[in-house]
């Protein structure tokens, strides 16, 4: 271990030597190559950046150094040396700690009981509560990494959670540290502080490997970055020696079309109106408070925010398929009812349409033929009426056939199950089932995500279409350029708050990010 | 995994070898007792196909399946494992019992609509319990049907004991029903025709079983009520999004279901037994989850393992006579076998050939 | 009530509640690693055959004893097998399990002994006997604590000490080794231990395995300690009375163990008295047998506390993709 030491002492960006060598790592589950033929340096002490867009193959490669997949070909070097690492106790052995995009942690387990877990001293648990006490005292003081040791983890908040699993990390003593996606469920602040703690880790001599699709995260602690692109390596560079455009670039391929075309908005009259909107769900947590906005005929109303700050849930009430706790929501002037979560039928009655956040889970039955999907909530119509309240599945299939074709829904086979679909067509299967509706209100939670590229502008397109048709729509996304391409009109919320609202055409990142750290510029405090 | 594998391979192929296995296991079982087991399927067949006694009587003991192993099916599409088909099967019974002793019918054709009735409404309450409870207080439903099946058990015990018992009679039974409620027996139906078979239990319920896989066919298939359970069953987040509300569909399809497991009553009470007697369904209730298993919960998979059940039954009464070492529970046996390789070790088969038709596409590519 | 009868039917409590304590405490190991196993009566009916079969042909107990949990074992290997290898579904694994068992046991019986399905019947050393204390006689002499001692106490066979130590054995095991909080962990999250770098599958079986080995117990229990030998289906239902227990006690070992002695309780009074009558009102014996059931599906109903099962039961683990 003392040559470690020496390694890092000649610098970080000298010519210290490789903490992880991955060369040749290919990986397919089935049909799908998720890695191909992956080489991947990276140089010990040093905070490394891996971007790409979301299924571009980065937390397979990662889970594939975390011993969670083994490869189908190719080697892992650690320090220079080949090592095999069939799972995460190798990996573990190994010098390495993952902290999950989801956590891996057990929720009614204390901090204590999952620090441990897996890295006891002994058959008895009492000593090594003792030692983990001590050492996470420590641990606490030296990178900023405080937590109640005897907290029920499921008690507490991401940005602690998520202070555990690097503790789990440290605790087992590693050396290199991978992180998949760790900001998405943080607010800016909770980010800093964690980019602060990695910052402490390299300065202690720790490798850490940040996996990321925000490229502002990139650029602000990495010090070399990777791209990959459809699960292959496009290149890695010195962050220091390039651009957020370059890295965009490398990452989708060609230029990235910033802007979506669409003419100046002309609203109407107010089509939504909600009022004082509240939610306190079954653990006596404020889910949103006291939220008032209005969404006029003909503008894109775009609701901007970290994960987890309330937008969700906001969609899922104005759907019908949540209930609120207070407050009041009227369509035309004629108030919905928020009482329930078996509105949906009411709202599609009304006018009202909804692509969910979650396709897989709930805008598609997976397992259905996409025929069976296309008329999805518009099951009980009349236009598919069959004798004996059957359904009319010549109707519906002819339905099926005339979205396919205008959505370009690809293969083009109405009997095909809609797991077999890719996410982007199967995006469109929900898209064109809502849309073709004519709805007078749209209601949109993250549109594109985990879409290519291709359909990706497809589908803005779309909506961009309805609104010039005169419509009102609702769009949530936590992609920040999405929000910005799209909306009319911004709201950002932080903390089931709107910390405010702005025109698009009036604003820009700077503002809207700080907006989404639930501080309002415009007032210089926190909202 | 599933959406890899043709058709034919899901729904032929694999259920066909893990009943292969399931009765090669069986034959071993045979063997370890020391009976030829080649000797012991063909007393089986002959015993159950051979004659149109043997054949009266599966299909009669098939009649009783085909209602149970709808009833496991119909909850199975909706997400639900109702284990209660017993239990509900056995306070149909009651029901059916108590239209016929309540009037001195004067046809069965009048008596029949209201035993359905009667059947369904008793089964089904003893189902609606447990999916009130699951989709009101999330209760699991594979428990409390268990539970349901011990009290249900109790319930018609204490009935029959205390209420339904011939007065001076120590027999824990009803009396004889008019026999202006006897549904017909097949044989007397066909000798309208001109057709002579032998008298077997085989009666007019048999009929209504193939009405009901048509009907419950049609329902999970056709109907927006089944669309609409298939993907409550597939999703419970995704049928909430399409409009279709939990707590209604839970309680539609176990009440469906515990009606289908009371139907078969009219088979067994109604059509042959022609009073109520003690644990008249005999577990049956459970060889309907092994039914509706090894159909794929498809109503014509149901009717074919149905029959292959009816054969067991009939088959192994006459093996359990002519080789005294096989007892009737080989049965059990060989229905404990078929649950655990078409059910419970489904991935024994099924993972090796999605990994053999993963390869032929690759290769095909 | 007076004090002879009150004793006698807390002593028959206690050994109708041993077989259940058992079974129910083999399901919680089971089903805190996240197994779901209603199996249990399958596996205590496939241990009492095989130690009433074995303690018949050797004359020990003991050999039976062993004979039984094997028996049970290889049954919770299968459970294993499809539940946790397999990725098979748990409640249908269990399903065949019961039917498996009930079926071979009275085939095999038949075949084996040829006396509709019992195995002979067993005496002397072949039997769990009642272990008299120290100074019963002595201390028998003394009043209300004399009886108590002596026929509570004292004279119940060793299996039924050994279910009560079992009680203390689990919750230590459970909560203060390093087994238990990766078995806790296994049922609450299995991905947390898999990343941890411990085997989920390893985990999983050891689980299934304890709960295979107490199964066993509680069926030698049957068929060589408060019976003298094999009955056809003598589990009647057992199994899942302690899978009701289970759920009352909401999968923790003292109430497990207040649960257990609950329904032995009802067993007892139902056993001794054919119906009861509080005042006017006729309670009939159905009623009594059915009250554990009933008693459980109110619980689960969420009246008196929510029963929550641990997090991942019933799921196979699979990595996520």
């Amino acid at each position: 271990m003392g040559a470690t030491g020496a390694d890092t002492a000649t610098g970080r960006h000298g010519d210290a030597a490789l903490a992880i060598e991955l060369v040749g790592i290919s990986k397919s589950f089935g049909p799908v190559q998720a890695n191909r033929d992956i080489d991947l340096p990276v140089r010990r002490g040093t905070i490394h950046g891996i971007v790409g867009e979301n299924g571009a193959g980065k937390s397979t490669l990662m889970s594939i150094l975390y011993g969670f997949y083994t490869a189908d070909s190719g080697e892992i070097r650690i320090n220079g040396k080949v090592t095999d690492i069939p799972d995460s106790l190798a990996a573990i052995r190994a010098g390495i700690g993952m902290v999950h995009q989801h956590f891996m942690l057990v929720e009614p387990f204390t901090v204590l009981e999952n620090v441990i877990l897996g890295a006891e001293d002994g058959a008895l648990l009492r000593p090594s509560l003792a030692k983990a006490r001590r050492e996470l005292t420590r641990l606490a003081e030296e990178y900023e990494l405080q937590v109640d040791p005897d907290a029920i983890v499921g008690d507490l908040s991401v940005g602690f959670q998520q202070r555990v699993e690097i503790l789990k990390a440290l605790y087992r003593e590693c050396d290199i540290l991978i992180l998949d996606e760790p900001t998405g469920v943080l607010t800016p602040a909770e980010a800093d502080h964690l980019f602060r703690i990695l910052e402490n880790l390299r300065a202690e001599g720790k490798t850490i490997i940040l996996i990321t699709h925000k490229l502002r995260e990139i650029m602000a602690v990495t010090d070399e970055v990777s791209v990959m692109r459809r699960g292959q390596m496009v290149r890695t560079l010195v962050t220091a020696e390039t651009s957020p455009a370059e890295l965009a670039e490398l990452m989708v391929g060609r230029r990235v079309l910033l802007r979506v075309e669409k003419t100046e908005a002309k609203p109407g009259d107010v089509v939504m109106d909600v009022r004082d909107l509240s939610l306190t769900d079954a653990s006596g947590v404020e889910r949103l408070r006291g939220i008032s906005l209005s969404v006029r005929a003909g503008e894109i109303l775009g609701i901007a925010g970290v994960a987890g700050n309330g937008q969700s849930e906001l969609l899922e009430i104005l759907a019908g398929i949540r209930p609120a706790t207070g407050g009041t929501v009227s369509l035309h002037g004629a108030p919905l009812d928020l009482s329930s979560i078996t509105n949906a039928d009411e709202r599609r009655q009304s006018r009202m349409a909804h692509v969910p956040e979650d396709r897989h889970r709930r805008g598609l039955v997976m397992p259905f033929a996409e025929w069976e999907n296309s008329c999805f909530g518009y099951h009980r119509e009349d236009r598919f009426d069959g004798p004996f309240d059957t359904l009319n599945r010549v109707a519906v299939r002819q339905h099926a056939r005339e979205s396919i074709e205008k959505f370009d829904i690809r293969p083009p086979s109405c009997d095909l199950k809609t797991a077999n679909f890719s996410g982007g067509n199967q995006q469109k299967i929900v898209l064109a089932r809502e849309i073709e509706r004519d709805p007078e209100v749209l209601l949109v939670g993250q549109p594109t995500r985990g879409v290519d590229i291709g359909a990706i502008e497809f589908i803005h397109q779309q909506i961009v279409a309805l609104r010039d048709r005169n419509k009102a729509i609702i769009l949530v996304s936590v992609e920040l350029d999405e929000i910005q391409a799209l909306s009319d009109r911004i709201i950002v919320m932080f903390d089931g708050r709107i910390s405010g609202e702005r025109m698009a055409g009036k604003t820009d990142e700077r503002e809207l990010g700080l907006l989404m750290a639930g501080i309002d510029p415009a007032k210089g405090q926190a909202a | 995994m599933s959406s890899q594998l043709p058709r034919w391979v899901d729904l032929g192929l694999i259920p066909v070898i893990n009943l292969v296995l399931a009765f090669l296991v069986a034959g071993l079982v045979v063997v370890f007792i020391g009976e030829d087991p080649i000797q012991a399927v063909r007393i089986l067949i002959s015993g159950s196909l051979g004659s149109s006694y043997g054949i009266g009587f599966t299909l009669y003991y098939a009649t009783t399946f085909v209602f149970t192993g709808l009833s496991v099916a119909i909850a199975f599409h909706a997400g639900l494992f109702n284990i209660g088909g017993e239990g509900q099967a056995a306070l149909g019974g009651i029901g059916a019992t108590l239209v016929c002793l309540a009037f001195n019918w004067p046809h069965w054709l009048i008596a029949l609509p209201f035993a359905i009735l009667g059947a369904c409404l008793f089964g089904g309450a003893w189902a609606f319990i447990p999916g009130y409870l699951q989709a009101k207080r999330g209760s699991h439903v594979v428990i409390t049907t268990i539970m349901f099946n011990f009290i249900g058990s109790a319930l018609v015990v204490y009935l029959l004991v205390n209420v339904l018992k011939v007065p001076g009679s120590m027999a824990p039974e009803t009396r004889n029903f008019a026999e202006g409620t006897f549904l017909p027996f097949v044989h007397e139906m066909l000798a309208v025709v001109g057709i002579t078979v032998s008298k077997t239990p085989m009666n007019f319920a048999s009929i209504l079983a193939l009405a009901a896989a048509f009907l419950t066919w049609m329902l999970i298939w056709r109907t927006r009520l089944g669309y609409e359970m298939r993907a409550f069953g597939f999703s419970e987040p995704a049928a909430v999004y399409g409009g279709i509300d939990p707590v209604r569909i839970t309680i539609i399809a176990m009440l469906l279901s515990g009606a289908m497991a009371g139907m078969m009553a009219l088979n067994v009470v109604m059509g042959f037994q022609h009073r109520l007697v003690l644990d008249y369904v005999g577990g049956a209730g459970f060889v309907g989850i092994a039914v509706s298993l090894m159909g794929r919960s498809h109503p014509v998979g149901v009717l074919l393992a149905s029959v292959l059940f009816g054969i067991l039954y009939q088959g192994g009464a006459e093996l359990a006579f002519e080789m005294p070492n096989i007892s009737r529970e080989m049965i059990v046996v060989i229905q404990a076998l078929v649950i655990l390789f078409t059910g419970a070790l489904e991935n024994l088969v099924r993972a090796p050939m999605a990994r053999l038709f993963a390869r032929r596409r690759v290769e095909a590519a | 009530m007076d004090l002879d009868i009150a004793i006698q039917l807390m002593g028959s409590s206690l050994r109708l509640a041993t077989p259940l304590l058992l079974a129910c405490l083999a399901g919680l190991f089971s089903e805190r690693a996240g197994i779901f196993d209603i199996g249990l009566e399958g596996k205590m009916l496939a241990a009492a055959f095989t130690a009433g079969a074995f303690a018949a042909v050797s004359g020990s107990a003991w050999i039976g004893l062993l004979a039984g949990i094997a028996a049970s074992m290889v049954l919770a290997l299968l459970h294993g097998l499809a539940s946790i290898t397999l990725k098979g579904n748990q409640l249908i694994s269990g399903v065949a399990i019961n039917f498996l068992a009930s079926g071979l046991t009275a085939l095999i019986g038949q075949n084996w002994f040829h006396q509709g399905g019992q195995t002979p019947q067993l005496s002397g050393s072949g039997r769990f006997l009642g272990v008299q204390w120290p100074l019963t006689e002595t201390i028998g002499q003394i009043p209300v604590i004399g009886p108590v001692y002596q026929n509570l106490i004292s004279g119940h066979n060793i299996l039924v000490y050994l279910a009560l130590l079992t009680v203390p054995a689990t919750w230590w095991v459970l909560f203060r080794t390093r087994f238990g909080l990766r078995l806790r962990a296994v049922g609450e999250n299995p991905g947390a231990v898999d990343t941890a770098g411990v085997s989920v599958v390893r985990q999983r079986y050891a689980a299934v395995l304890i709960c295979g080995l107490l199964c066993g117990v509680a069926g030698a229990y049957l068929s060589t300690g408060m019976s003298a030998g094999f009955v056809r289906e003598m589990t009647a239902g057992k199994g899942f009375i302690a899978l009701a227990a289970l759920i009352f006690a909401k999968w923790r070992p003292w109430p497990a163990l207040w649960a257990c002695l609950l329904f032995g309780f009802l067993e007892a009074v139902g056993i001794r008295y054919q119906g009861i009558s509080i005042g006017s009102l006729q309670v009939p014996v159905q009623f009594m047998q059915a009250l554990p059931y009933i008693l459980t599906v109110v619980i689960l109903a969420g009246f008196g506390g929510k029963a929550i099962p641990p997090r991942a039961g019933g799921r196979p683990y699979v990595k996520e993709r």
